[in-house]
């Protein structure tokens, strides 16, 4: 099982972002399920959703205790919430930021982790270039795919355009592209970085 | 009474005699095949208003749709006087739910009608004063804010009569009940509170809201049969004197309602669409301590200690009811309306 | 069709299938979606005909769909916690009157102080009213359910309310298996009620009744709950050979054959349990799960006979009743009644408290060591409460004990992380 935590703010899409991943794979014949950390509706107020992916009947119904893949939608959520907490040493986290993984601040906190496998994307970036909108969902879900091989670009973009439809889909489409694009260079240089 | 004229109102009652009438002008209860949907037998104490208004009510109704009635009955001395099962007084289907909901399980059968396409069956809900503006307000509030399809009829008796004369927010001040006993420098009901439902209704501008008092029974039925002409959220609030809770003698029902109408206390009228059409004018103007001497629960402000104060205070209500209904009307003494 | 959607679109479109013809509603999270889904397909067009009505109160809603099952129309409406609470006298008059209003309950905690997430007190508070209960374990059955409520409903004139895990399942996407609507129009015939609200052949509902009959009014619905427990597996065995899908029935047991240690639960804890149990047996324990779909009408043969060979019950409740401990557990005890067993209550999950596999393995190799307490509150601070009990002591105006308890649970979990 493949268990994913998304953390955002309140209108950010965070449940959203989960529910597409789950369409994603659920598309590519697999068992997936999505779910908020439930909570009153407040705009802004930092928000937790979860994804789990298996190629089996998922049946419990706990929340991620210990993701194999952290989203952070939102930067100035580090250092205020427990983002990590229970994140495995080969987990992949991805933080939606157009700053590099090591002008977080984050300090010694990931050096038993595989740098690999830690990215950040500025998907709101992307997302006001190709939607106009800084609505960064599909793209962290791009760059996700990039990251993980959890899910393909295909299942993705697919998802994007059930989710979203007509031309707002097509440029959400747009983005997670560009955000796969964007992680899977990144990721090839700095596994060229690390091999050199 | 020796200087009663007998001509053609009958015993100073403003009725006109039903022998007196065209055939069709007499009411529905004087017609041989009237529905009796509220069957004799029944549990009523003697000389009860609401087993009179329900009576004439429904029976005005059936009159009305040809025999095309649901009832649906909030708990109280209605629901209790005409069911000890098995012995139920009600000829027409009838469904008794709870206190508080009557308006809502309304709004439930008149849903069910529409979605079944059924047109012509009309629902009419019945409550007590308590049921109404107490513990029935907010689904009735609901039941007229969506203008669903119902006649919503309140027999007024001003206090909970089933459970032993308790205070409502009908209960008139100054009047005795078991909760707001005649006792105290301020003997029974406060003044300064209490609901007006008929304008509270009008304020939600349903397309129908009438008072009625069960001593003009031509008005009452001619006013439920002008609601069955309307379709959506219709209320009928009737004045039913209660001998139990009022202490009056139970020969003196229809007395005490004309004087509750005469004095201005009750205001008997008729708006559409949240606009007054017509007002009952009042034919022999009487002062307020002629309806309230009738009364034991207003025993308190006569007799040894006499408090002219507090009646003086229930005629300035009734005056202010007069000056803003209009209840005096150079032409009032033909006029039926 | 095999869906990706969340729990309450599922419910909703399944509801739909049903063909309701009055459905009344007054928004309560997390039901909410719920009856969002239903309206939007009512004033879509695409559920007709049916009314939608919105009311002002749950105590209108429940009481819309009384007059509405009253005239014959089936009749549906949704609510959780307070809402349920607030509705509580017509809840036990439409069972009273016999009335088969469906009801989903979006299970939720009930206040004060004031949560909106999940546990089992709402149904619970409801259990003696006269409805049946049934708890679905997942979103699949959540949906299934509601057919089968119908049917069970209609046939037997008694109301049928669903208990699905507030948020839990509610706001959980997941892929669902929605049924046809061929196939429900051939499970589920039209609506007969066996009393109704007719200007041809006038009848009285609702009437007074004293002493002379009340009881045998009363052991009437009993019997009509006995009848259920009859029929309950029925259709379920009757969905399962159309549908392939083990939706329904009275108990589901799990891993139960050579269990010495069985666990009893209600509601989606169920996936986790089994879970950890598979966990369990890999590491050589003999632990099972019983899961109780029906809890009215209490299925006490099925318990019993899944029971007979454990030597360890434990119940684990997302509920229970103050100043007594569990409220399945008594059911259970009841229904064993063998004192050679070991009873335990293990109360969990409370005010939307995460049940995890980790807290849940604790449970179950504890209970292996016949080391449970005869009633046991899963991760709970004692600390806090202990803390908070020293304050009382301390001083007359101690303050509010949830706002105190709040607080010191914030202080401590924070003085942890720094």
């Amino acid at each position: 099982m493949f268990q994913v935590r998304i953390h955002g703010r309140g209108g950010q899409g965070v449940v959203t972002a989960a529910e597409i991943l789950s369409v994603a794979a659920f598309d590519e014949g697999r068992h997936a399920q999505a779910f908020p950390s439930f909570g009153s509706e407040r705009t802004g107020a930092p928000v937790v959703s979860f994804c789990r992916i298996d190629d089996r009947e998922i049946r419990t119904h706990e929340p991620v205790m210990e993701p194999d893949a952290v989203i952070i939608q939102d930067v100035t959520l580090i250092h205020q919430v427990d983002l990590f907490s229970g994140l495995s040493p080969d987990g992949y986290v991805l933080i939606n930021t157009s700053r590099g993984f090591s002008e977080l601040g984050f300090g010694n906190f990931f050096n038993e982790y595989r740098s690999e496998r830690l990215m950040t994307c500025p998907a709101t970036d992307i997302a006001l270039e190709q939607i106009g909108r800084p609505f960064p969902n599909a793209a962290l879900l791009g760059g996700f795919a990039a990251l993980t091989g959890e899910i393909t670009l295909a299942a993705i973009d697919k998802a994007v355009r059930e989710h979203f439809v007509g031309s707002v889909g097509e440029r959400n489409a747009a983005a997670a592209a560009t955000a796969f694009d964007y992680v899977t260079s990144k990721a090839g240089e700095v596994a060229r970085a690390s091999t050199n | 009474m020796t200087s009663q004229r007998v001509h053609f109102y009958q015993i100073g009652s403003f009725a006109v005699g039903n022998r007196l009438l065209d055939q069709e002008e007499r009411t529905v209860q004087a017609q041989a095949d009237r529905a009796n949907s509220i069957d004799s037998g029944h549990r009523a104490c003697q000389g009860c208003g609401e087993a009179l208004g329900a009576r004439y009510a429904l029976d005005a109704a059936m009159r009305a749709t040809n025999g095309q009635i649901v009832a649906v009955n909030a708990t109280g001395c209605l629901e209790v006087f005409s069911t000890p099962y098995p012995e139920t007084s009600w000829r027409i289907p009838w469904l008794h739910s709870l206190f508080g909901n009557a308006p809502a399980v309304a709004t439930g059968v008149a849903a069910a009608l529409r979605v079944k396409g059924v047109k012509d069956v009309r629902v009419v809900a019945q409550a007590g004063d308590g049921g109404t503006v107490d513990i029935g307000f907010g689904c009735l509030s609901g039941m007229f804010e969506r203008n669903d399809d119902v006649l919503f009829i309140c027999y007024d008796n001003q206090g909970y009569m089933n459970t032993g004369v308790q205070r409502s927010a009908a209960t008139p001040p100054a009047a005795r009940t078991a909760t707001t006993e005649a006792v105290g420098p301020e003997p029974g009901n406060t003044f300064g509170q209490g609901k007006d439902l008929p304008r509270i209704a009008m304020a939600h501008n349903i397309p129908y809201v009438a008072t009625a008092t069960v001593a003009d029974l031509h008005d009452l039925e001619r006013k439920v049969e002008r609601a069955m002409e309307i379709r959506g959220a219709r209320y009928l609030h009737i004045l039913v004197p209660c001998p139990l809770g009022w202490g009056s003698a139970s020969d003196e029902t229809i007395h005490v309602a004309r004087l509750a109408k005469e004095s201005g206390l009750f205001p008997v009228f008729e708006a559409e669409g949240g606009v007054i059409r017509s007002v009952s004018r009042i034919r022999r103007p009487v002062p307020v301590e002629e309806y309230l001497s009738l009364q034991r629960r207003f025993a308190h402000l006569f007799g040894a200690h006499p408090r002219p104060d507090v009646i003086a205070r229930i005629q300035s209500m009734a005056d202010e009811n007069i000056a803003r209904y209009g209840l005096f009307a150079p032409e009032s003494a033909e006029e039926s309306v | 069709m095999l869906r990706q959607i969340e729990g309450s679109r599922a419910i909703a479109e399944t509801v739909a299938l049903c063909r309701p013809e009055v459905v009344c509603a007054y928004p309560i999270s997390p039901q909410t979606h719920i009856i969002e889904a239903v309206g939007a397909m009512v004033k879509a067009g695409t559920l007709a005909p049916c009314e939608f009505i919105n009311v002002e109160s749950e105590f209108a809603a429940m009481s819309v769909a009384i007059g509405a099952s009253a005239t014959g129309a089936r009749a549906y409406t949704a609510t959780a916690s307070q809402g349920l609470l607030f509705m509580m006298e017509a809840v036990y008059n439409a069972a009273g009157l016999g009335l088969p209003i469906v009801m989903t309950l979006a299970n939720r905690a009930i206040g004060a102080p004031i949560n909106i997430w999940n546990d089992h007190s709402d149904a619970m508070a409801v259990r003696d009213s006269g409805w049946i209960q049934l708890f679905a374990e997942s979103n699949q059955e959540a949906a299934d359910l509601h057919v089968q409520a119908f049917l069970l409903a209609e046939e037997l004139s008694v109301p049928v309310m669903v208990c699905v895990d507030g948020f839990i399942l509610t706001h959980a996407v997941e892929g669902i298996d929605l049924l046809e609507q061929s196939f429900v129009d051939s499970f589920l015939p039209p609506y007969e009620p066996r009393q109704v609200l007719d200007t041809k052949a006038p009848v009285s509902i609702g009437a007074m009744v004293g002493p002379e009959a009340f009881e045998e009014v009363r052991y009437l619905a009993h019997l009509r709950q006995l009848d259920a427990l009859e029929r309950i597996p029925e259709i379920a065995q009757e969905f399962f050979e159309a549908t392939g899908r083990e939706s329904g029935g009275l108990v589901r047991p799990y891993r139960i054959e050579d269990a010495e240690v069985i666990v009893v639960a209600m509601g989606s804890v169920l996936g986790t349990l089994k879970d950890t149990v598979d966990e369990r047996r890999n590491a050589g324990e003999l632990v099972g799960v019983l899961g109780v779909t029906s809890f009215r009408p209490f299925p006490s043969e099925a318990v019993r006979n899944a029971l007979a060979n454990a030597s360890q019950v434990v119940v684990l409740e997302k509920a229970f009743s103050i100043g007594a401990g569990g409220v399945l557990s008594t059911d259970i005890a009841i229904a064993m009644h063998r004192d050679e067993t070991i009873l335990r209550t293990v109360v969990a999950g409370l005010g939307g408290r995460a049940i995890t596999r980790r807290s849940l393995e604790k449970v179950l190799e504890d209970a292996s060591h016949n080391q449970l307490a005869p009633l046991t509150f899963l991760d709970l601070d004692h600390e806090a409460v202990d803390r908070e009990r020293a304050r009382m002591q301390a001083t007359r105006r101690s303050g509010p004990s949830a706002e105190n308890l709040l607080r010191d649970r914030n202080t401590v979990s924070q003085g942890a992380k720094e």
